[in-house]
């Protein structure tokens, strides 16, 4: 079943301030409803999301109960380098959640050597 | 004196017989030019939320409903793509819903139809009412008629289902004794409480409900709303739910199907 | 023979009078009962809102806080408590030496105070957010940064959440 789905632009450029936008597939179930039989539904939220890119952290959000069902993420990154980006969730049952995306950071200009 | 009697005698018959008479197939309350989506009766946010092609909140059962959609499954170790192919050719198939099953007669509606062929043809085991994989995959069907107008067959065997349906759309019912019709055509855009209570329209089904907070059928809808009038529900599978269901799809014939829709 | 007749029609306008009155009456008393059960029902008993000191003092503690490059955006009037859109955009260099590295979003009536927590960094490069929040009810939402330099900003907003039309867990 699918997890998340992550929106980035579709180039980028060195330099670049880009946004990130992220939609997990997550109940967030705060404890505090009912089902349809009466019955608590237990606290089930995301206890934290990590961003990293090439194994470096470069966005973390601790959510609790007042975030939304299938919570959207909405954060820039400046753009360094090209690498892998990691996203890995957390929740109260410790079940680990995690997107890859392979990010594409292009040169500012022919001339200037790639970083890294 | 006599005539006097006679003649009001024949008026309270006739005036009582016109009141309890049923409303003929074609007779529509709402005329097919002043039909709205519930989407018109939501409020800045949610009407933002479903058009936010990335982040509206259906995608994600969207996006497991087109994944489910390629899984091998079952004894036949067959996807749904194997025998339908891509889901684009899907095309039209959700608005030929609710529709009469010819192997058992009954009017299914299109998770119905899928919970069948999962069974039947894929040989898999069978997915429960309302289940995230169920809701998930006739939201990527009707994701593939999106844009498409409602439409509905009510003639052969299709016709005493709409006739149902029109009939418990139409009778007051549940402890506060409202039909369907008291509000959905004679009330809407008035206030219900807070909310401007829609004209009922059926063309976003399967929708993502944020008081629910997840994707919902429109028999969960339909069987809620028996609880905002204090009705007994039907059981889940009832056909009474589906020729409801039929029967707002004549209704609503022309809207076009929104998915993912989102409502409040 | 005349008055005979009218107190024949008199009676049947009287008849369907008591008709029309005790039907549209009683649904009219059953609507109206209805909705004070209702309001019974769903306990719209406030929960006790928290004032500004207590929100922002387990972060602040005894740092500076003041009321500037900070813009909280959210609907004056959310359509549904359980999924409200909510930005912020944050003035700040995001520079090595000057930058913002979290943000606290804060509630006045939810039974958690606190929504989220953001880690940032001079890598984020803007530290501007977006996300969806719960709120249980009409509040101030407060969205508290701390600076590098230890001290705090702030933005608050006031949130009107209307009440869902039926009873939910439908």
């Amino acid at each position: 079943m699918s997890s998340a789905r992550l929106q980035v632009p579709p180039r980028i450029v060195q330099g670049d301030v880009f946004k990130l936008r992220l939609l997990v597939n997550h109940p967030m179930d705060s404890g505090f409803l009912r089902d349809i039989d009466g019955v608590l539904i237990q606290r089930n939220v995301i206890r934290h999301l990590l961003c990293t890119l090439n194994g470096r952290e470069v966005f973390r959000v601790e959510p609790t109960t007042g975030v939304a069902a299938n919570p959207l993420f909405e954060f820039y990154l400046r753009a360094t380098e090209s690498g892998e980006m990691l996203f890995r969730w957390v929740d109260d049952k410790a079940y680990i959640g995690e997107l890859r995306h392979h990010l594409v950071v292009e040169p500012a200009n022919a001339s200037k050597p790639t970083s890294n | 004196m006599r005539l006097f009697a006679c003649r009001l005698y024949l008026g309270v018959v006739l005036a009582g017989l016109v009141f309890s008479l049923p409303l003929q197939a074609q007779q529509r309350i709402i005329a097919l030019d002043k039909l709205q989506s519930g989407l018109n009766f939501s409020g800045a946010e949610v009407q933002s939320l479903q058009a936010d092609e990335f982040a509206n909140p259906g995608n994600i059962a969207l996006d497991n409903g087109n994944k489910l959609w390629a899984k091998p499954d079952g004894n036949s170790n067959k996807s749904c793509q194997s025998c339908h192919g891509e889901l684009t050719r899907m095309k039209g198939v959700s608005i030929r819903y609710p529709a009469i099953d010819k192997a058992s007669g009954k009017l299914f509606n299109l998770e119905d139809r899928i919970r069948n062929c999962r069974v039947k043809n894929q040989k898999a085991p069978e997915w429960a009412f309302e289940s995230d994989e169920l809701l998930a995959v006739s939201l990527a069907i009707t994701s593939a008629s999106r844009g498409l107008p409602l439409q509905a067959n009510i003639e052969g065997a299709a016709k005493s289902h709409f006739e149902n349906g029109q009939r418990i759309f139409m009778t007051r019912q549940g402890q506060m004794n409202l039909a369907c019709t008291n509000c959905h055509d004679q009330h809407y855009g008035q206030k219900l409480f807070t909310d401007p209570l829609s004209q009922g329209q059926a063309n976003g089904y399967p929708l993502y409900r944020i008081d629910w907070q997840k994707v919902a059928s429109l028999e969960r809808r339909l069987r809620f709303c028996y609880t905002g009038v204090k009705a007994e529900i039907p059981s889940w599978g009832h056909s009474d739910m589906r020729d409801i269901s039929l029967y707002l799809m004549w209704r609503g014939q022309g809207l076009p199907v929104e998915a993912p829709a989102v409502r409040k | 023979m005349r008055s005979r007749l009218v107190s024949r029609r008199h009676a049947a306008l009287r008849l369907w009078q008591a008709t029309l009155v005790t039907s549209i009456g009683g649904g009219w008393l059953r609507t109206a009962q209805a909705q004070v059960d209702k309001l019974t029902i769903t306990g719209l008993a406030e929960a006790r809102l928290r004032s500004f000191e207590e929100m922002v003092r387990p972060y602040v503690q005894s740092q500076t806080l003041t009321k500037e490059a900070v813009t909280l955006s959210l609907p004056m009037l959310a359509d549904n408590g359980h999924m409200v859109p909510l930005s912020l955009k944050i003035d700040s260099p995001m520079t090595e030496e000057a930058h913002i590295t979290h943000v606290y979003l804060l509630s006045q009536r939810n039974p958690v105070p606190l929504m989220a927590k953001f880690v940032l960094g001079p890598w984020s490069g803007r530290a501007d957010l977006s996300t969806r929040v719960r709120l249980s009810g009409n509040q101030s939402v407060i969205a508290l940064a701390r600076r590098s330099d230890g001290s705090f900003i702030y933005d608050a907003q006031e949130v009107v959440v209307t009440e869902a039309a039926c009873v939910d867990n439908g």
